[in-house]
């Protein structure tokens, strides 16, 4: 028997069921908590999404957090050196789990028109691993905006990224 | 007498207002500063080795990247070089063309500088009017090359595009609205007193401190220095506008945060005249498809919202820049971070981090 | 206002009080001044910084050339409005000559880019370290004989 059989008529259109996991997966994709930390160009971008016009706020993403103790989610938005890589990998182990990582741009994502530099990290995923990347140099904020909508049916649907690594 | 001992504190590479990934080693007695570093490099991308393996068409975008708030002006300050050293005459009307884009992109960079002096300060509303405000002039260029922020608008021998009468429209009316604009900020952070009470005599730089540190732009106006190379060493067709340049009294960071206001109604201003005059004909040189500029070496400068934006390109007479060196505006200015620090508090070296404003793409190159 | 290139009467003055230090391109339109003697070096520049007034050093820039290193230093001045271009050529085993920063203060930053990327060495500057790159980085890249290493650092 399904738990939905046993709940009386009376509560049916009053009470929704599901199961803490789904919950708190639920909660977690409405409320991501960005950190303030922005590389380089893609920052700017960053800053416009948050502000007037593209307003992040209407989705609930606007609280960024200047601590990654706060912090839930890692907007990687500029160029990686070789220098920035260790106090990048050491931000990424300060913040509490569960949290995600978008890869902002180019540069954030491959090394972009830098790729060949000698300084020049090709990736932010060969240091900290990945959950979302958003083309274009640099992104738009209706790009952001669109990587952190599909970040969160990641977050809601983790089968849905199961499926396709098979 | 009763000493403390000196402690060092670590601010950045990630900190909210370091704007960007600028690393400040600070040695503190108490709350005061005794020395400042500034450590950079963090945003190191090597960008004058890779100018040397491409060729100068395939530079122009690396411009872009530079000082990102700007770029306009770096497209403009390299293309400038670029044709000098190839000795390429260019369009009258590509001239104004590039002087109007230029000056947009100045006041759009200035905008910035309000918002970040201003979240840094702790006052947040105070970012998003100039935030909201800048967008306008991002859909001008938009509009004009589909860019938000690296346009490489201006290439060398003219610019890309020519204006449409849309554009034309969208531009009268910004400048119909600007002055409301600066009436909002000023009543916003401009006449607010704790506003003023943390500008006012804070982060003193002297006129002949700035000169000895090669200080450029606004930084150094603002210590009452009239050097603008817009006038002291004219291009382009800078010198048929009228304009005045803002000069500051004492080189606090007040008098840094007013010059730049000011600056943009006299960007403003050259705009209004430019777009008045523009005259007929053609957009671009005639620029051979591989630019091969004769053998020898030039230094150029123009006027970046920053400072001096300068280019020393060495050609060897290929297709490709044998060495391509770029002296940034930011760059520079930073050495002067230790003066405005020592002996103020720590909350101060976040003000004046802000009104020398750095971008970091430019620090590192 | 525009600004000139050093007049030539100025570098002929120049050139008679530095006779075998100085060279410069006199069929060229604006030559640039070449310095060929290192300990001569300092004081044609303090000479170029007092009696001509060049109160700015707009940037240093260092090429590597085949057979010689050359550090270009560009000179404004803003009293006289006038600009020139100062060449020093380095040998390649000894790339190194004297620091400008007493002479000029915003020296420091720019010598230590081009100590950090390019290898020369300036002599008593006060704080010659590398400025860019991270303090353990092996070579200096602007050469032109650097070759990067194999993904460095990519496991490390």
């Amino acid at each position: 028997m399904e738990i939905v059989d046993i709940v009386p008529d009376v509560l049916k259109n009053n009470v929704m069921i599901t199961t803490i996991d789904g919950l708190f997966k639920w909660a977690r994709s409405n409320s991501l908590w960005p950190l303030t930390s922005g590389l380089s160009c893609c920052a700017i971008e960053m800053m416009c999404a948050a502000a007037a016009r593209f307003d992040l706020a209407r989705f609930g993403y606007e609280v960024f957090r200047p601590s990654p103790r706060q912090a839930d989610l890692f907007i990687v938005a500029g160029t990686l050196t070789w220098k920035m890589a260790p106090p990048l990998k050491r931000l990424y182990e300060q913040m509490p789990n569960p949290k995600y990582v978008i890869a902002m741009g180019s540069c954030a994502n491959e090394g972009g028109p830098f790729a060949d530099a000698y300084s020049v990290v090709p990736g932010v995923d060969k240091i900290i691993p990945v959950d979302v990347f958003i083309p274009g140099c640099p992104p738009r904020p209706e790009a952001l905006i669109y990587g952190m909508l599909q970040l969160k049916e990641k977050i809601r649907h983790p089968e849905i990224i199961q499926k396709v690594k098979k | 007498m009763i000493k403390t001992e000196t402690y060092q504190l670590s601010m950045g590479p990630v900190h909210p207002s370091t704007h960007g990934v600028l690393q400040v080693l600070l040695t503190l007695d108490g709350e005061k500063v005794v020395d400042s570093v500034p450590c950079m490099g963090y945003l190191h991308r090597g960008i004058e080795k890779l100018m040397e393996a491409r060729t100068y068409f395939q530079c122009l975008p690396y411009t872009d990247r530079l000082d990102y708030v700007s770029a306009m002006n770096n497209n403009f300050s390299y293309c400038h070089a670029v044709e000098k050293l190839a000795a390429i005459d260019i369009p009258e009307k590509a001239q104004y063309l590039r002087v109007i884009m230029a000056e947009l992109n100045r006041i759009a960079s200035h905008m910035i500088f309000i918002g970040s002096l201003a979240v840094d300060i702790g006052a947040t509303t105070g970012m998003i009017y100039p935030f909201r405000d800048r967008e306008r002039i991002l859909d001008i260029f938009n509009e004009l090359c589909g860019a938000r922020m690296t346009y490489s608008y201006i290439r060398i021998g003219g610019v890309r595009s020519d204006l449409s009468s849309a554009i034309v429209d969208m531009i009268n009316k910004f400048l119909a609205d600007l002055p409301s604009m600066l009436d909002e900020y000023n009543n916003l952070l401009t006449g607010n007193e704790i506003f003023q009470h943390r500008l006012k005599g804070t982060s003193l730089l002297s006129g002949e401190q700035a000169r000895r540190l090669g200080i450029t732009g606004p930084m150094l106006r603002a210590s009452g220095i009239d050097y603008d190379l817009r006038k002291d060493n004219t291009y382009s067709s800078y010198d048929n506008f009228e304009f005045s340049v803002p000069l500051g009294k004492n080189g606090d960071n007040w008098d840094r945060y007013i010059v730049r206001v000011k600056e943009i109604s006299e960007s403003a201003k050259i705009i209004r005249q430019a777009l008045d005059g523009i005259p007929d004909g053609q957009i671009t040189a005639k620029v051979p498809k591989v630019l091969r500029p004769p053998k020898g070496e030039i230094y150029d400068t123009t006027e970046g919202p920053r400072g001096e934006v300068g280019y020393h390109i060495v050609s060897d007479g290929s297709a490709k820049p044998y060495r391509i060196h770029i002296r940034r505006p930011s760059f520079i200015n930073l050495q002067a971070l230790n003066i405005l620090c020592k002996g103020y508090l720590v909350g101060d070296v976040v003000v004046a981090m802000s009104t020398i404003d750095p971008i970091l793409g430019e620090v590192d190159c | 206002m525009k600004r000139r290139y050093m007049g030539r009467d100025k570098l002929y003055t120049l050139k008679k009080d530095f006779p075998t230090d100085i060279d410069f391109d006199d069929a060229a339109e604006n030559p640039s001044l070449i310095i060929r003697s290192l300990p001569y070096f300092p004081k044609i520049m303090h000479s170029l910084n007092t009696q001509h007034k060049f109160d700015m050093l707009s940037n240093i820039t260092a090429v590597d050339y085949d057979d010689y290193f050359e550090v270009v230093y560009d000179l404004t001045s803003r009293i006289n409005s006038e600009e020139l271009m100062v060449k020093v050529p380095l040998a390649k085993a000894s790339p190194a000559l004297e620091t400008m920063t007493a002479l000029w203060p915003e020296a420091d930053f720019h010598e230590r880019e081009q100590y950090d990327l390019m290898g020369i060495i300036f002599l008593h500057h006060p704080n010659l370290q590398r400025i860019l790159l991270p303090d353990d980085f092996i070579g200096y890249p602007l050469q032109k004989s650097y070759r990067q290493a194999e993904k460095e650092g990519e496991n490390g």
